[in-house]
């Protein structure tokens, strides 16, 4: 029971981090109809751009800076390569952002090598939030914090510590997701976007910069994703195949969730964050020769198959002809 | 029409002529792989430049057929198949067909976006799935087998790498004649017509998917011949030939050879060549430089270097030079000027993360450059910025044509 708890509770951060990084990539998607292939490359990105300001001035401005500092390449890309190839189609635009992530993987390498790089949480968010500790007699209870080691090495008793980086992607996430409520439906500038969602040649007959409204948008979405790059290059590993492995789970997650849909994105992200935690967490055998966990790193491409042949438009998209 | 037989001719030349000229173990290794990646990437324009689909995952049938072959050359060496060895690439052909039906059949209900996405998915799917049954596909290590099998037909046992270079250079020239032949067929025109417009080519009476899919089976085949032709070359198949860095890069040299000219992805394939024994001798950032190659193609000149070529020759054809080269020089002066800029900014920052290990200084054109002092990071920005500035001029006032 307690080990299912905490099993949950790192389903749902990481979850949160998925919504983080494909929140940005279907605003982009459902706006322009590009699919921002380079969008994991931001991801990435933030996570080495956070890693160098951290070390210089510490992670709080580096959390701060970093993802600004990606959204600002993600609007200059917009605006000097993506609305270039525009009139060649969709094709072309996909192209492109391969294309970037190509050179972004490229040039990270280039500067700062191939081996995983040093990029430590704050002291604040180290170790342990809370600890369950499971005791034979007396059932479960919760410590803030670690529980000591006394208490954990006493018989009968099983400690489950969380780690405090894991609630701070829970929060970051949340945070992100009122903001980004907040902004698309009680602002002017969020009214702007929407409307240019349906009706972008009325937006336009209107004077509004559609193209700003784009570029805009795209910085936000790979600012979104700097964003989960600290956090995730804190949390986890940064390094150069960070933007692989989590790239290909994104677009599951936005092709699964329905393309363009924010609230499927989210429920998707959920979802897959929970079959990939869970066919870890609870290893049984399949087959003589196969467990569930040798299994897990391709059930999300196969919910991805299942879900086009089911029903092509994803959970929550709309019907395409 | 003759100049499209010139450059067949050329081409047959070429592959005949190639281990003449350029002689060696090292060269001959290179250009079978090169006659290889030339089959890959026409399967792979069958698919992109013929039909419009952006596949992502186009390794997969490559790497499917390079197992297939081990596993083939495994059964002729143990005894239960019966098989020249010239035909083991056939094999991996049929492994790419068969993977074909039930992969394409899926992703080929949609094009565009959502055909790139399902692809991509498949690639991971597949490349995932692989490394779940070592017995068949022997893990992260691979699978080996020898190809000097068997008795030597005429003479020919593959021992010695010019045989297999011919075989490959052999399979190469038929696979494009089929393909070029295909072009042709009512199929061939259709795939086309469902890549310009799939709702008139179902008005007119034909399936957009069953055309598609068709296209499918046919790049999966000759995907999968490809690969069974890598695996008599290297006699191993492992992890990567099925991945997704494998599929990007069928992508990557297709578009830059052209995908809208048939003879495009065999200069993609050539530049293959080029750029993995020349470049990677030069720099060790030359990843770094095809991708910023393919970025500038993508939105300058799409249709790849076959469209350049032609461009270039529409423009000299008939022309006295007096007329062109003043333009076409100003032109290459303006590109020379912003390349030379742009390798030497890429450079000084390949050397920065190295300062402390081998120095900072090197040389580049003759000149030192040091990665520590601001006058090199100056004037390489000053060069790439005055052949940017000459070309933007140049566009601007008309003057470039």
């Amino acid at each position: 029971m307690e080990s299912f708890v905490i099993a949950l509770l790192n389903a749902i951060s990481y979850g949160l981090l998925l919504f983080m990084l494909s929140s940005g990539l279907t605003l982009i998607f459902s706006m322009m109809g590009v699919l921002n292939f380079a969008h994991a490359s931001f991801y990435l990105l933030g996570a080495y751009f956070g890693a160098a300001l951290s070390a210089r001035l510490g992670f709080w401005p580096a959390l701060l800076l970093a993802p600004l500092a990606v959204g600002l390449l993600g609007a200059w890309f917009e605006s000097a390569c993506l609305r270039r190839v525009h009139r060649h189609g969709h094709v072309a635009e996909l192209l492109v952002t391969f294309g970037l992530s190509y050179v972004l993987l490229e040039l990270v390498q280039l500067v700062w090598g191939r081996a995983p790089l040093d990029f430590q949480p704050p002291a604040l968010l180290q170790g342990p939030a809370f600890t369950l500790v499971q005791e034979l007699e007396r059932g479960a209870h919760l410590v803030w914090g670690a529980a000591g080691a006394a208490v954990c090495r006493a018989p009968g008793v099983l400690c489950h510590p969380f780690p405090a980086t894991r609630v701070f992607i829970v929060a970051v996430a949340l945070l992100i997701l009122l903001a980004l409520g907040w902004l698309l439906h009680r602002t002017r500038i969020g009214l702007v976007v929407q409307a240019a969602l349906t009706h972008p040649e009325m937006v336009e007959a209107l004077g509004h910069d559609l193209p700003r409204v784009f570029m805009g948008v795209f910085g936000a979405g790979a600012a979104l994703a700097g964003l989960a790059g600290v956090v995730g290059g804190s949390t986890f590993v940064t390094e150069p195949g960070m933007a692989a492995a989590v790239g290909p789970v994104i677009f599951v997650v936005v092709v699964v969730g329905g393309l363009g849909s924010l609230t499927g994105a989210f429920l998707a992200s959920l979802l897959i964050a929970l079959v990939q935690t869970f066919a870890v967490a609870y290893d049984f055998r399949l087959l003589p020769s196969i467990s569930l966990a040798q299994v897990a790193p391709i059930l999300p491409y196969l919910l991805l198959v299942l879900v086009l042949l089911w029903r092509p438009s994803g959970l929550f998209g709309r019907r395409t002809a | 029409m003759r100049a499209e037989k010139l450059a067949w001719a050329l081409a047959a030349l070429a592959l005949l002529a190639a281990p003449l000229l350029w002689p060696g173990n090292a060269a001959l290794a290179l250009l079978t792989q090169g006659a290889i990646a030339a089959i890959a990437c026409l399967s792979y324009n069958l698919l992109f430049g013929q039909g419009g689909m952006l596949s992502f995952g186009h390794a997969v049938y490559t790497g499917l057929g390079c197992y297939a072959a081990i596993h083939a050359l495994q059964a002729l060496a143990a005894g239960w198949l019966v098989l020249p060895v010239s035909l083991v690439p056939l094999v991996g052909g049929l492994a790419g067909l068969v993977l074909a039906l039930p992969l394409g059949w899926a992703s080929t209900r949609q094009s565009g976006t959502p055909f790139a996405m399902i692809t991509l998915g498949l690639g991971e799917l597949v490349a995932a799935a692989a490394l779940m049954f070592p017995l068949l596909f022997g893990g992260e290590a691979g699978i080996s087998a020898n190809r000097v099998l068997g008795p030597a037909w005429f003479g020919i046992s593959f021992g010695s790498q010019i045989e297999v270079y011919y075989l490959c250079a052999l399979y190469a020239l038929v696979c494009a004649a089929l393909l070029r032949g295909f072009h042709f067929t009512p199929l061939g025109r259709m795939l086309n017509a469902v890549r310009d417009n799939a709702e008139r080519a179902a008005f007119v009476g034909y399936d957009p998917h069953a055309v598609r899919f068709l296209a499918f089976l046919g790049a999966g085949f000759f995907a999968g011949i490809a690969g069974g032709l890598a695996a008599l070359h290297f006699e191993i198949a492992s992890a990567e030939v099925l991945g997704a860095q494998r599929s990007a890069s069928w992508l990557l040299f297709t578009f830059l050879g052209g995908a809208g000219y048939f003879l495009g992805p065999v200069l993609g394939a050539a530049l293959w060549v080029i750029s993995s024994a020349l470049l990677s001798e030069w720099t060790p950032a030359w990843p770094l430089y095809l991708g910023l190659l393919f970025l500038f193609m993508v939105m300058r000149a799409p249709q790849g270097l076959a469209g350049l070529i032609a461009q270039g020759w529409a423009l000299v054809r008939g022309r006295s030079p007096a007329l062109w080269l003043p333009g076409a020089l100003a032109r290459a002066g303006a590109g020379v000027l912003a390349l030379l800029g742009g390798c030497a900014l890429v450079e000084l920052l390949y050397r920065l993360e190295l300062e402390a290990v081998i120095g900072g200084e090197f040389r580049y054109f003759g000149l030192r450059l040091d990665s520590a002092s601001p006058a090199s990071w100056l004037g390489a920005a000053a060069v790439l910025l005055a052949g940017w500035g000459w070309g933007r001029w140049l566009r601007q006032t008309g003057r470039s044509t």
